[in-house]
């Protein structure tokens, strides 16, 4: 028999306090020189602030999920929620469109405001029409490809306004989502016979058709292949001039490649919160230095 | 007997040792040995599928012949008649239209508030308790032969305030009988085969799929309006025609709520309603009749109607086949 030896178990601090590095501070004169390929930084002046979140806990039952975690979601940034599994991070994202609250164990406490309101005070429907999710598999509506995005511009289930009216809306969505070139001669197929990278860019069109501020995306590359993968990461870099991107991976090379911005989470706790590059290749607490090299995750 | 007592865990075998070449499936000890008794385990289960081949292929077969060997256009087309005389008694036309009647009378009901049904205790459900009551009488309606629905029927529906639904006689008293009586029990008779499939197919969606409409700020009436029951379809639909398949070959009902009378018996000369407040029969009683245990002692009738009734049966089954296996919605999971 083979003699077991337990693989090396690195511990690391549970109760330090999160790091915070304030943007202004991160960004120096020319930039820190990236290992990977990044895209252009946004334009200073672009960046605008969408979404603050202050002191937001989330328990489901008795177990904390987010511990008194506070965070800014910027338009021209993505901000790129890293971790690993079970701490907290995508409890967080469903949080900002209050999707958590359909859950009936959680409580939150805490504030989140949109464009400075408290989203508990702004219509369910109103929030989540300004702020867009897209989900970890791709789930396009068992229509076509066309009623899919129509059907967030449409109200309450019904079929007004009518196909003609909405058509510019629905293809100018298709073509921010780069998928128009693509389906606009089968605008009327069934939108599940799309491959799975096409049905996840229709997921994020039906998204933007709203005209959402902020775009949530919950690991959206996660079911997807790397060609596919790919041109989510692109269109995310394109999109995120336009409105506020929040990113949830735990792929560490994905968010080294899209992000601008890294809040590190463990067990709940907001553990570092900074530019992109400094997290990556300066963190300052000990357990995002053993997180993005691998030491565990 | 076999080798080794049943007791006695094999040893597992010799772990061949690091560099050897990979163990070769045929090697003694690792070769598949099957028990006796698994042998004859694996020869009942062939028999017993090739024996149910052969049970449904002799019945198909048999039902086959002997109504191709009776069936005429003229049975098809005209009305029975009261006549000891086989050559005066008329054709099958009455129980064919009454079977199509019951059986559209029957989905109209059991479909709508088996969707319903379904639909409330999948995406509801609340309170629990509530549920779990729904749930159980569903289980119950479904538990219930059917003649003894058809007796509660009669029970009810005689009650003075059910007297629009069929005849009444001079004095006030009410019959009972009549296609809408029989279409109301023959309703709850295919209902819980409604709510099982719509409920199954409404809980194989992803809860994702629930989330992505309200992520886009859509309530829950209108998720499960243009989203889920759309997703659902293929699953009503198969659920709607094993209950029509039910309702097409039950038989205590139509003798007892229909009055199984020979001919359409029309209540009152209003077209369609007086019909079906109406009494008549369908191709299940027409069989019994004329079946060497009925009255009308006529088995090449009996034989053909139920030529007829099985063809009905097994052209739905094909259709609920057609329905489920068609484009089968998948979501990645």
């Amino acid at each position: 028999m083979a003699e077991l030896t337990p693989p090396p178990v690195r511990r690391i601090a549970l109760d330090a306090d999160p790091t915070v590095i304030p943007p202004e501070e991160a960004i120096n004169g020319n930039g820190h020189a990236s290992a990977v390929r990044r895209p252009e930084a946004p334009r200073p002046g672009t960046v605008l602030e969408r979404m603050r979140v202050e002191e937001l806990s989330v328990a489901y039952g008795s177990k904390l999920a987010v511990n008194r975690v506070s965070i800014e979601v910027n338009r021209g940034e993505v901000l790129a929620l890293i971790g690993p599994s079970g701490c907290g991070k995508t409890t967080l994202l469903r949080s900002l469109n209050r999707l958590v609250d359909g859950t009936a164990s959680a409580a939150r406490s805490g504030r989140i405001l949109l464009d400075g309101n408290d989203i508990d005070f702004i219509d369910v429907t109103q929030l989540r029409r300004q702020v867009g999710m897209v989900f970890q598999q791709p789930n396009p509506f068992p229509m076509s490809i066309f009623d899919n995005i129509a059907y967030g511009l449409r109200e309450r289930g019904s079929r007004k306004p009518s196909k003609r009216a909405l058509e510019p809306a629905v293809h100018s969505a298709l073509h921010r989502a780069g998928l128009l070139e693509e389906v606009k001669d089968d605008l009327q197929h069934p939108a599940l016979r799309l491959s799975g990278g096409q049905q996840q860019r229709l997921c994020i069109a039906r998204s933007l058709a709203v005209q959402p501020e902020v775009l949530l995306l919950d690991e959206p590359c996660s079911a997807l292949d790397p060609i596919s993968t790919g041109i989510i990461e692109e269109l995310i870099a394109k999109l995120r001039t336009e409105i506020a991107i929040v990113i949830v991976t735990h792929n560490l090379q994905q968010a080294q490649r899209v992000a601008d911005r890294v809040a590190f989470m463990y067990l709940g706790d907001l553990v570092e919160y900074g530019a992109a590059e400094q997290v990556f290749e300066a963190p300052q607490a000990m357990r995002t230095r053993d997180y993005v090299t691998g030491a565990f995750g | 007997m076999s080798a080794t007592p049943a007791t006695t865990p094999a040893p597992p075998p010799p772990a061949p040792p690091a560099d050897a070449p990979p163990a070769q499936v045929e090697a003694p000890g690792y070769a598949p040995s099957w028990s006796v008794g698994d042998k004859i385990g694996v020869g009942l289960a062939w028999f017993a599928g090739l024996l149910l081949c052969v049970i449904a292929g002799s019945i198909v077969i048999y039902m086959l012949v002997r109504g191709i060997q009776y069936v005429s256009f003229d049975l098809l087309t005209k009305h029975p008649q009261p006549s000891l005389d086989q050559s005066k008694s008329g054709g099958f036309l009455d129980p064919i239209i009454g079977t199509f009647v019951l059986t559209i009378l029957g989905t109209l009901i059991a479909a709508p508030l088996g969707v319903a049904i379904a639909v409330w205790l999948s995406e509801y459900g609340k309170p629990a308790w509530l549920a779990r009551a729904v749930e159980s009488g569903i289980e119950i309606v479904a538990g219930i032969p059917s003649i003894v629905l058809a007796i509660f029927g009669l029970l009810v529906f005689s009650n003075a305030a059910f007297g629009f639904l069929s005849f009444t006689a001079e004095g006030g008293a009410v019959f009972g009988r009549s296609f809408f009586t029989a279409g109301a029990m023959m309703g709850l008779l295919a209902l819980p085969l409604v709510v099982g499939a719509t409920r199954e197919a409404l809980q194989a969606i992803p809860i994702h799929v629930r989330e992505a409409s309200y992520a886009l700020g859509k309530d829950r009436a209108s998720t499960i309006r243009r989203v889920l029951l759309p997703a659902a379809r293929p699953g009503i639909a198969t659920g709607t025609s094993l209950g029509m398949g039910r309702i097409a070959g039950d038989t205590a009902i139509v003798v007892i709520l229909l009055g199984a009378s020979l001919q359409l018996q029309e209540e009152n000369s209003f077209p369609i309603l007086g019909d079906l407040k109406g009494t008549g029969s369908t191709l299940t009683s027409y069989v019994y009749n004329n079946s060497p245990a009925g009255e009308g002692n006529a088995p090449e009738k009996a034989y053909a109607a139920a030529f007829v009734l099985l063809a009905i049966v097994i052209l739905l089954n094909f259709a609920v086949d057609l329905i489920s296996r068609r484009r089968k919605v998948s979501w990645q999971s």
